[in-house]
């Protein structure tokens, strides 16, 4: 599987430092999944991979075509500002439906409707 | 007249560019196959009813971009400092958030902010009292971080959305 | 040279996102609640589809680019199902 485009040095450099921080900043926010202790604190580290990790790996594979194709390719940018849009979409619903849920149990710990 | 051909224009420019996007061309027939299917699509929304984003001003959204972007990249260094070197310390907690901010769309573009932010989760807002429940992640004084986010993003987006 | 350089780079960088994928995996097999599991699926299809992306680039085709698209727009709808799920379709109603 050791297999690499042909770019040239100052690209292949770029590309992967990019790509390795892009990859180190999501495996952060993965491994807080892991050893945050409640619901509310995990929610926040998986915005991590989302968010700069995704950048830095779409940077990486935007500067990458675009040499290989010495023309710019911007159709990265799609993932971009895709996953932008609907990762707070669907950890804002996910988190009201675990506050809904911690309600519903009669839970002290989490803020109620009319305290 | 272009309110009449193009009823939403930013949905509409919005798919016109994805479309460019996704097929990676800009040759004549995709340009003017994009430029259709957004046009009819913006008419499919009208009939939706869906609500103008009534934008007053685009100045203050344009100086809140690169203020948002910037934080986006500082929270997420220091989440994962937190992650990498958990402190004994750290208070995370619920904070109550009392807004001033009127226009649904504005608080949608509120909400994004603070989720899109690793270290603050928006959870729920009170129509009634107009009050916001957040989640963060690293509290240190409460009052403080209630008159940073008022400061920082909502004076920005009352100028935006609401005057 | 920097072909070999570039190429440990890419595998260095998918193994990463492999650990990632497995925590994210662990949190969605391990619980402990419900919210735990969708939020830990949610994570392991955005690492997923930045493993796609590594792939890629690895392979230089753009065909890994449309399989990326199309995780992330599934992800989205099935995490919104998920939450909406939990929030209705619960013995604790």
């Amino acid at each position: 599987m050791i297999q690499a485009p042909d770019l040239p040095l100052w690209a292949s450099l770029l590309v992967a430092v990019l790509l390795l921080a892009g990859a180190a900043v999501t495996l952060t926010g993965s491994l807080g999944l892991l050893r945050m202790k409640s619901f509310y604190d995990r929610v926040h580290p998986p915005t991590l991979g989302s968010s700069l990790g995704m950048v830095l790996v779409v940077a990486a594979s935007i500067l990458c075509f675009s040499v290989l194709r010495s023309r710019p390719s911007v159709h990265e940018l799609l993932i971009a500002f895709f996953l932008t849009l609907t990762t707070p979409v669907t950890f804002m619903l996910l988190a009201r439906a675990a506050l809904y849920r911690d309600r519903m149990e009669g839970r002290e710990d989490v803020p109620h409707d009319d305290a | 007249m272009m309110r009449r051909l193009v009823p939403y224009p930013l949905l509409a420019i919005g798919l016109f560019g994805m479309w460019l996007l996704l097929t990676q061309s800009v040759s004549v027939a995709q340009t003017l196959l994009g430029g259709v299917v957004a046009i009819i699509a913006s008419h499919g929304m009208r009939l939706l009813r869906a609500d103008r984003p009534g934008v007053r001003a685009y100045r203050p959204l344009l100086r809140l971009a690169p203020i948002v972007v910037a934080d986006i990249m500082r929270s997420n260094l220091a989440v994962a400092k937190i992650v990498l070197f958990p402190r004994r310390d750290r208070v995370s907690s619920f904070v109550r958030l009392p807004i001033a901010l009127q226009s649904p769309h504005g608080l949608t573009l509120l909400a994004l902010i603070l989720t899109a932010t690793p270290g603050t989760m928006w959870l729920q807002f009170d129509r009634v009292r107009r009050e916001l429940i957040v989640h963060v992640l690293d509290l240190v004084d409460e009052e403080d971080w209630i008159r940073l986010i008022k400061r920082r993003y909502e004076a920005l987006l009352i100028e935006a959305f609401d005057s | 040279m920097t072909n070999l350089m570039l190429a440990w780079a890419i595998t260095t960088a998918q193994v990463l996102i492999g650990l990632a994928m497995l925590c994210a995996a662990y949190r969605m097999l391990v619980g402990p609640r419900v919210q735990d599991r969708v939020l830990g699926l949610d994570t392991l299809y955005v690492n997923a589809m930045l493993m796609l992306v590594t792939f890629g680039i690895q392979t230089g085709r753009t065909l890994y680019f449309e399989a990326a698209l199309i995780i992330a727009l599934l992800g989205f709808v099935g995490t919104v199902t998920l939450a909406k799920f939990l929030m209705r379709g619960e013995v604790i109603e």
